[in-house]
């Protein structure tokens, strides 16, 4: 299939909306964690733009999925990397594609279990259809819909690109 | 494989119950040390549990006293998130004239998921794990003179930890090979995975009949059995399972069997030494070398945990997907 994102667009996009919501909510100091893997491919890039001071923090959340017991055990996680005490801060958490939400629920979960930060707003490159829990990101690169059996695949690290897929038996 | 083996698995061919190390394939061992390396590496985060076995309770059933076993079980549950109940036989009712499988029936009646048992008799994990109902899983923690494969398992995560490939490795392991589960499921595991070659260094009284057939080169001689090793397994004194007079005294197994750094001079220069503890330290190993640079053996009861949380969670996984 061609690739029809123009991801240089879609970082512009999502570094805007971002850039807007830390200036409405009066955020000074903010700590930004990617999501593994395409999620810290896609903050370290926004990290970069958005001149953070806080090292970037890396989540692995596999150990948190609620599919566990039908996918079995990843036997590649990595170690989570918080660098910083979260408590009380202002969190932007990155991942590349938001589809039903599951992800950022056992990420949250994850980072709860760190410390209670002020705030978390979620910022992710795509945001597709097909929600399944009541979260929703705050800033977006851009809103699809794509037909069931078709996914987002974010190919990385270094000259990202993003391609969609059909699978065999719908997720 | 055998009806024994084949009792591990699934329908589906996923590891369900770990009994022995008999039968697994060298992919199955890979991918539990795989596992294992993730929840190793995880184990120094801040945060070092996880919901992955949330709601389960697990029992552990130790027969016999063990403390470090007992333990690492007990975390590796608990950093699943798994309810544990300790339970300790002495004062339970099998003191009081229960049959093992009315005990079993008895816990399984209050939706138990997983057993960990330890007992003195080998085959008695199997024995339970043929009775228990589909969607529970057994652990072998050590039977009789049979098996202990989760030491074996962790004792292969340590090697690969400082060794990374198996195959060049030439391996020994010292001391009463006859009395121990932990030596055979230890041989087992090191013949799967593949190794150049395991020796065996003992007196001919401390090892089992044919005892070539295992897969090892048997040595008598300290000295000739170290030659060139990359990895040295001590093995305790199994003083409380010795019957008869199969050694002269203590003193004399040290001086012919206890490592000493002079001894280890015979195995290569960046050769580890291990331990599954616990150490009789003047019996089977000199103080200096269990404390040396080159031991590894506090390692070794760190990584038993990740090894715990690895099996525990691929099996507990596998008797939950079976309907």
């Amino acid at each position: 299939m061609i690739n029809r994102f123009d991801i240089q667009g879609l970082l512009d996009q999502l570094e805007q909306a971002l850039k807007k919501t830390i200036v409405d909510r009066n955020i000074a100091d903010p700590v930004m964690i990617g999501i593994h893997t395409g999620g810290v491919w896609v903050a370290k890039k926004i990290h970069q733009r958005l001149n953070i001071n806080e090292p970037l923090g890396l989540l692995d959340i596999s150990f948190y999925r609620d599919d566990f017991s039908q996918i079995g055990v990843n036997p590649k996680v990595k170690p989570s990397q918080l660098p910083i005490d979260i408590e009380g801060r202002d969190i932007i958490l990155i991942d590349d594609v938001f589809y039903t939400g599951r992800t950022i629920r056992a990420a949250l979960n994850e980072i709860f279990d760190y410390g209670r930060p002020r705030q978390v707003i979620l910022g992710v490159l795509i945001e597709r259809d097909g929600r399944q829990i009541p979260v929703k990101p705050d800033c977006v690169g851009e809103t699809i819909t794509l037909p069931p059996g078709q996914r987002i695949k974010l190919t990385g690290p270094e000259n990202l690109a993003i391609h969609i897929e059909t699978i065999e038996k719908a997720a | 494989m055998t009806n024994d083996q084949g009792i591990q698995f699934t329908s589906e061919g996923k590891l369900k119950h770990f009994l022995t190390i008999e039968g697994l394939s060298k992919s199955l061992l890979t991918e539990i040390l795989d596992v294992a390396e993730s929840f190793a590496s995880v184990s120094e985060q801040q945060v070092k549990k996880f919901p992955l076995l949330r709601g389960k309770t697990i029992i552990n059933l130790f027969f016999e006293n063990s403390t470090r076993t007992r333990t690492t079980f007990d975390l590796a549950a608990t950093r699943l998130s798994a309810d544990v109940l300790n339970m300790d036989i002495s004062t339970s009712a099998t003191s009081k004239g229960e049959t093992l499988l009315d005990t079993i029936h008895n816990l399984e009646a209050m939706h138990i998921d997983m057993f960990v048992v330890r007992h003195s008799v080998s085959g008695a994990a199997h024995f339970i794990a043929r009775h228990v109902a589909p969607n529970v899983s057994v652990i072998n923690a050590g039977d009789g003179q049979h098996a202990h494969p989760t030491q074996a398992m962790l004792d292969m995560f340590t090697i690969r930890r400082f060794k990374q490939d198996f195959s060049p490795l030439k391996v020994a392991i010292i001391g009463d090979i006859l009395h121990s589960r932990v030596a055979r499921s230890q041989i087992q595991a090191l013949n799967i995975l593949g190794v150049a070659a395991v020796h065996v260094i003992a007196p001919k009284t401390l090892l089992p009949a044919q005892a070539e057939s295992l897969g090892i080169k048997v040595f008598y001689d300290v000295k000739q059995g170290l030659e060139d090793v990359d990895v040295v397994i001590m093995l305790r004194l199994q003083k409380e399972r010795m019957t008869g007079a199969l050694l002269p005294t203590e003193s004399e197994y040290y001086k012919c069997y206890g490592l000493t750094e002079e001894k280890l001079k015979f195995a290569k220069q960046d050769a580890i030494v291990m331990h599954p503890g616990p150490i009789n330290r003047g019996v089977e190993i000199a103080s200096e070398v269990a404390d040396g640079m080159r031991s590894v053996i506090l390692k070794q009861v760190s990584y038993g945990i990740a090894v715990r949380m690895a099996i525990m969670s691929m099996t507990m996984q596998a008797a939950g997907s079976r309907e």
